[in-house]
């Protein structure tokens, strides 16, 4: 797999796409989403940065996933762009854009009677035309997608038969053999146990450092959004709540606004990062009462 | 530990998918000579080969080539249709019990030849006169018309395949109670001709119905085998599939109107011959062990049921039994044993 270096001036230097620092990776220009007639964002503007990780968090019904959507254009938007290394989306080829962003749904479908190697060789789909069909770089790629998530050893498996850690990490697979920059994560830790959350997100972070990858997620664990992110934006209400490095958006205010939480804010212990810690709820059970036994 | 380098990739065609579609072409042909000899007592199979060869007497060679070949081609090429159609439509919809007609395609045609049957009923007289060009043609215009009707209904922002298979079911039903109300008003005359469309059946096919058909087939399989990949990478959900920079909906569409086309022209040439494309993808699917039912085998498939289903009502039944039955009392079986044993989770 060919990683991504960057030269002296920080420009990325393996193509494609060539970019600057100064173009974002994504941007929403007076984006307005909506579901049939209920509007989720009206104008939005958001730019995310290239070779960072960003993470869309907000209340349950915020808007964060449609946003991940749009994004992604599994959503379209009814008014405003995206823009994609700074050209509208919908400028380039549907492959074209396959080759600069992927993006990983929140429940993808797992075909039966296919192995994780041909899962993860799905892949490369938007690298192969008929005048250029399945070379040997190709198997190299999907050989150091499958050892980079630990699955080399699982390749041959069916795909249905992994737990819910290994399947999370055979797409991750996938998307890494897609060799897209731009990767779009919709929570990605959903249904796995705390352990291999950390497995995942140690993995995404990895994928970013190592390869330069532009990350975009949703996350619903604060304190680990906090501690794997470069950058949190707190969606809700229809916008931008907030915005900015962690440890400047995970306040107890913002949280109070977002999330309707009362919270302390405190440097997590083994990484420094910010760990919210929810004060006690008592008032959340006081209406309850057992109907008396006749 | 077992490497696997290099076996399989999306673009291979796996080994074993050939070797069942190699087989079954040569079922299909041997089924073929099969069913030419079926049910006559002065052919045998040297006879039968030596004619579709050319060396056989006259005698001969008005039997097979005007009276039998038609029929025999008319089944392979009705089965073929009708399960690459199924193949279609069970893996766009990501669903084994998807069919066809859940596209209102089957339920179209029949409305359309029974409404020409009924209300045109002078002009079409039972036997030879159904077969004439005006009812496939009615067929095929009601299914197109239905289909589109469906697919119209169905779109939101794009089709669903969920949302379609629902208003499918619906479009069937209502247009299944319209042929019904004509049937029941009908002449008894014109309700038994109507009856008899319905069951599918290849008899009295000429070769005037086998052209449409074999064009049908000629034109929509490459079409069809291109979206092979393409179906390939939607099986892992609408939004994975437009990652890999798949145009879901066009593709969706394509898959559609070549599943609907394909129904249509088996349909206008046979009548609806039932279960065909619901069985014989499945069973494709399962010869070849993929994880959706392979197109070409799933078409040989359909061949094979179809015509070795027309050669056991001529060679084995007494009297004239309809091909469309002996596909329903070996689909309706199959049907059931597939629902009550379906423990992986094969929908959605």
């Amino acid at each position: 797999m060919s990683h991504m270096r960057t030269d002296s001036a920080g420009r990325m230097t393996t193509p494609p796409p060539a970019r600057t620092s100064t173009v974002p990776a994504l941007e929403a220009r007076g984006l307005t989403l909506a579901y049939d007639r209920s509007v989720v964002f009206e104008g939005l503007n958001l730019s995310i940065e290239a070779g960072k990780v960003t993470t869309l968090i907000g209340a349950n019904g915020s808007g964060k996933s449609t946003l991940l959507k749009a994004f992604g254009r599994i959503v379209q938007p009814t008014v405003g762009v995206v823009q994609l290394d700074g050209t509208p989306v919908r400028d380039f080829a549907t492959r074209e854009v396959a080759r600069r962003l992927a993006i990983l749904p929140q429940k993808p479908l797992t075909p039966s009677a296919t192995s994780v190697r041909d899962l993860v060789s799905r892949g490369r789909h938007p690298h192969q035309s008929l005048l250029k069909p399945w070379t040997p770089r190709d198997t190299e790629v999907v050989d150091a997608a499958l050892a980079a998530t630990g699955l080399s050893e699982l390749a041959s498996r069916d795909a249905g038969s992994l737990s819910g850690g290994q399947l999370q990490r055979a797409w991750i697979a996938l998307v890494l053999a897609q060799e897209a920059p731009t990767i779009l994560l919709d929570e990605p830790t959903t249904f796995l146990d705390l352990s291999h959350q950390l497995d995942v997100l140690e993995l995404v972070r990895s994928i970013n450092r190592e390869r330069g990858a532009t990350v975009v997620m949703v996350l619903h664990d604060l304190s680990l959004a906090g501690r794997y992110s470069d950058r949190l934006v707190v969606v809700g209400e229809g916008r931008v709540l907030a915005d900015g490095p962690p440890w400047e958006v995970l306040t107890p205010d913002i949280l109070r606004a977002a999330f309707d939480l009362e919270a302390t804010v405190v440097p997590d212990p083994s990484s420094g990062s910010p760990l919210v810690v929810p004060a006690l709820r008592p008032e959340a059970a006081s209406g309850f009462r057992w109907p008396s036994a006749n | 530990m077992i490497r696997d380098r290099g076996r399989i990739s999306p673009r291979r065609p796996q080994r074993r998918v050939l070797v069942v579609t190699l087989i079954g072409v040569i079922a299909a042909l041997v089924i073929a000579v099969l069913g030419i000899v079926a049910g006559s007592s002065s052919l045998t199979i040297p006879d039968a080969v030596r004619t579709l060869l050319g060396a056989g007497t006259p005698g001969q060679q008005l039997i097979v080539i005007e009276l039998r070949l038609p029929r025999v081609v008319a089944g392979l090429l009705v089965g073929a249709a009708l399960g690459m159609a199924g193949a279609l439509t069970q893996s766009f919809a990501r669903n084994p019990l998807a069919t066809p007609d859940i596209l209102g395609v089957t339920s179209g045609a029949s409305l359309g030849a029974v409404a020409a049957i009924v209300l045109a009923g002078g002009s079409y007289s039972v036997g030879a006169g159904l077969l004439s060009l005006g009812l496939p043609l009615v067929a095929v215009l009601g299914a197109l018309i239905s289909s589109a009707i469906v697919y119209g209904l169905a779109w939101r922002g794009g089709v669903d395949s969920y949302r379609l298979i629902l208003i499918g079911i619906g479009a069937t039903a209502a247009l299944g109670g319209i042929t019904s109300y004509l049937i029941a008003q009908a002449k008894i005359t014109d309700a038994t001709a109507a009856a008899q469309w319905l069951v599918g059946s290849l008899s009295g096919v000429s070769w005037a119905s086998v052209w449409p058909v074999l064009v049908c087939l000629v034109v929509i399989t490459p079409i069809a085998l291109q979206q092979s990949t393409n179906l390939e990478l939607t099986q892992l959900g609408d939004e994975v599939s437009t990652s890999l920079g798949v145009a879901v909906q066009r593709h969706r569409l394509v898959v559609i109107a070549c599943a609907v086309v394909l129904t249509a022209a088996a349909v206008s040439a046979s009548g609806p011959v039932e279960f065909v494309a619901f069985v014989a993808p499945q069973i494709a699917r399962r010869l070849a062990r993929t994880g959706r039912p392979p197109i070409l085998a799933a078409g040989l498939v359909g061949a094979i049921i179809v015509t070795g289903g027309d050669a056991l009502t001529r060679g084995v039944l007494p009297g004239q039994v309809p091909v469309g039955i002996i596909t329903a009392i070996i689909g309706a079986p199959y049907l059931i044993w597939l629902l009550t044993r379906r423990t992986e989770r094969e929908t959605r």
